[in-house]
């Protein structure tokens, strides 16, 4: 029988290799955690092998590091470095392609070719990361037809997290720990005396078909209860937590004398925005090859944080690291709220981990605040 | 179609290995597609055989060391409507300046057997301290595809898509995760110009600088701090940023913050 959105069953971590394969047979591209270069990444993957069962993975500011767990959790790490915007929105992405024909050009590779992808292990604050985009892609009539795609075809596997890294605030944002609505399957790992199960919840009708394809039963009370807790306890574990006047903050410190503090301190790498699940910012450049008979116009991602990003007739409009992290900061928390009508950070605290000087946006409001309240 | 007038290409050696050059011939297949769209009409690394300027394009590799360096610079510059230079050696100075900050006599009179007959200068700098130049190719030695994407450019009239950005955004364009995050390794990432295709940190080790500088205010006093808590000392933090493109502005500086 397949089971009904909201209906919650039982499998055994054996059948995760058969929920990977039920989603590679409907044509899906399936991409997970993986472990690869000294951390988790989002990669395709083709078996559970491929999963990084009995890892987990510390989080500081400007440290991360994968240590091996005594237990063999599949999902006992926190985040991969970066997020799944890496598929949804890619770092490179080709508009078009233009051949010269005769005395006019042939216009092709628009995109759309791509196969659809199932995402296996979204995280609350993910789930909400990709929310925002759905905004910002589609908002006032301006659709972005590549994410609007992607987005759509994604068939999405949600993980509940049992525990919150040292950096994760999702409890102060409201976007977590505990997962919603979104998901086509919603699982909670459960290792308890020698059991590893999963209790999976149908989102939609299409998980709930994967879910009729495993081996499945009704799940215990104990099971469920659980499961239950689970997103408490990872709430009740964070260490950092997001002012809820952070708007209100940003909105009256332009002239800060903090900002020349945390320019000291900030490299304007960029990492951050890199990193950041929500961050969109892209320029374009347009190729050609030798002959000028080939052009290409490509969109890569960009950032707030690079001199050549705020370029106009003239020169660059943020030319200091004070102005282009306020910028960065301030459009995040606040100025979001009047673009998009939600703010920019679902407190994944990707930023405060793999910024190379752990610079932590927490830290910079709470500063800014005690500056305004004369602390 | 008219046989069109191809521009006419130079490539220079001053003070340098010949690495960027050589970058050049790598280009193997796109060298043929280049070689049709400019007449390479000097080019000693390649061939014997020096067409007459003015040239359209010269690329010029190396620093300048020697007084007939000097000389010959202005020479290039005077034959050349768009001189690039190519190179850590011709953009910042190169390895070679490392000499700039020692006694320059003293290595003469140990190293050579007859001092008398070397003629050269204190110094290794830049092309740009001498004479005017229209673009700068960085690297050490320079990344082929940023030199075909710069010919293609100007052959085509459009702006060169040599991004000035720091070499993190490199790093997680390709999606690596960062080095001196993930493993404590200390990385000039964040102060370097991208374009090497982010060869270090994929193979797991920092970045040693090769394109110099980002152009624009790079933190290094920043940097150098959190290298000093990754656990390096201040010989090596002076290192780190003495080497390639030691005689850089901003790398000089910092180099000189921390002890000898
Ligand atoms: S806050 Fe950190 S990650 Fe962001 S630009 Fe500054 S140094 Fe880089
Ligand atoms: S601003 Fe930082 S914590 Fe917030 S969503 Fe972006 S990366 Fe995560
Ligand atoms: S921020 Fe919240 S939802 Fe995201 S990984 Fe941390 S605990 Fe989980
Ligand atoms: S590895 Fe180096 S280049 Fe890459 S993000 Fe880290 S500091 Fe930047």
């Amino acid at each position: 029988m397949v089971p009904g959105i909201g209906t919650k069953v039982v499998f055994e971590r054996n059948e995760l290799d058969r929920l990977i394969t039920a989603l590679r047979e409907r044509q899906y591209r399936v991409v997970g955690p993986t472990v690869g270069e000294g951390a988790i990444l989002y990669e395709e993957m083709t078996s559970s092998a491929d999963l990084p069962a009995g890892w987990t993975d510390s989080s500081q500011p400007a440290t991360y590091r994968l240590n091996r767990a005594r237990n063999g959790r599949v999902f006992g790490y926190t985040l991969a470095a970066q997020s799944w915007k890496r598929h949804l929105y890619p770092p490179r992405q080709r508009l078009f392609r233009a051949e010269r024909a005769g005395r006019g050009f042939r216009l092709s590779g628009g995109g759309g070719d791509e196969a659809p992808m199932a995402f296996i292990g979204v995280r609350a604050c993910e789930m909400a990361a990709m929310q925002v985009h759905d905004r910002v892609f589609t908002q006032d009539g301006f659709t972005e037809p590549g994410y609007v795609r992607r987005r759509q075809a994604a068939f999405v596997v949600a993980v509940e997290c049992a525990h919150a890294g040292a950096t994760c605030f999702c409890a102060s944002t409201g976007t977590g720990p505990a997962v919603g609505p979104g998901y086509d399957i919603l699982l909670n790992e459960i290792l308890d005396a020698g059991r590893h199960v999963f209790v999976a919840t149908a989102g939609s009708e299409k998980g709930g078909e994967i879910l009729a394809g495993l081996s499945c039963r009704a799940p215990a009370a104990a099971e469920l209860s659980a499961a239950a807790a689970q997103p408490a306890s990872a709430a009740a574990e964070q260490q950092r937590r997001m002012s809820a006047d952070a708007a209100g903050v940003l909105s009256r410190s332009a002239e800060s004398p903090h900002w020349d503090n945390v320019a000291g301190r900030c490299l304007t790498c960029g990492n951050c925005t890199m990193v950041c699940p929500t961050c969109f910012c892209t320029s374009v450049e347009d190729v050609t090859d030798l002959s000028g008979d080939i052009a290409e116009r490509w969109r890569n991602w960009d950032s707030c944080f690079t001199i050549d990003y705020s370029y106009i007739h003239g020169g660059s409009v943020r030319q200091s690291g004070a102005s282009r992290y306020r910028q960065w900061i301030t459009h995040k928390l606040a100025s979001w709220q009047q673009q998009f009508g939600t703010s920019g950070c679902v407190g994944c605290g990707r930023c405060i981990t793999w910024c190379p000087v752990g610079i932590d946006i927490t830290a910079e409001v709470r500063a800014l605040e005690d500056r305004e309240q004369g602390r | 179609m008219p046989e069109k007038k191809r521009p006419k290409l130079a490539v220079w050696k001053f003070s340098s290995c010949d690495g960027c050059q050589l970058s050049l011939l790598d280009c193997e297949l796109e060298l043929l597609a280049v070689a049709e769209a400019v007449e390479i009409a000097y080019f000693l690394e390649a061939t014997r055989t020096a067409g007459k300027g003015p040239y359209d394009l010269s690329l010029v590799e190396g620093s300048i060391t020697t007084p007939h360096d000097v000389q010959r610079i202005r020479e290039v510059r005077r034959l050349s409507k768009v001189l690039v230079t190519i190179g850590a050696c011709a953009t910042a100075g190169g390895i070679q300046a490392l000499r700039n900050f020692h006694d320059v006599k003293g290595f003469i009179d140990r190293v050579y057997a007859h001092p008398e007959y070397i003629e050269t200068l204190a110094t290794s700098t830049a092309i740009g301290d001498h004479v005017a130049v229209d673009f700068e190719l960085r690297g050490c030695p320079i990344n082929k595809h940023q030199l075909l994407e710069l010919i293609g450019a100007l052959l085509n009239k459009r702006k060169p898509n040599i991004p000035k950005y720091a070499e993190c955004i490199e790093c997680k364009l390709r999606g690596t995760p960062c080095v001196m995050v993930a493993k404590g390794e200390p990385c000039l990432g964040p102060v370097v110009q991208a374009g090497c295709g982010n060869l270090c940190p994929t193979q797991g080790r920092g970045c040693y600088g090769c394109f110099g500088p980002i152009s624009h205010q790079p933190n290094t006093a920043a940097l150098a701090e959190h290298f000093t808590a990754l656990g390096m000392d201040a010989r090596d933090v002076q290192r780190r940023f003495r080497s390639f493109n030691a005689n850089a502005v901003a790398f000089r500086k910092e180099s000189e913050a921390h002890a000898d």
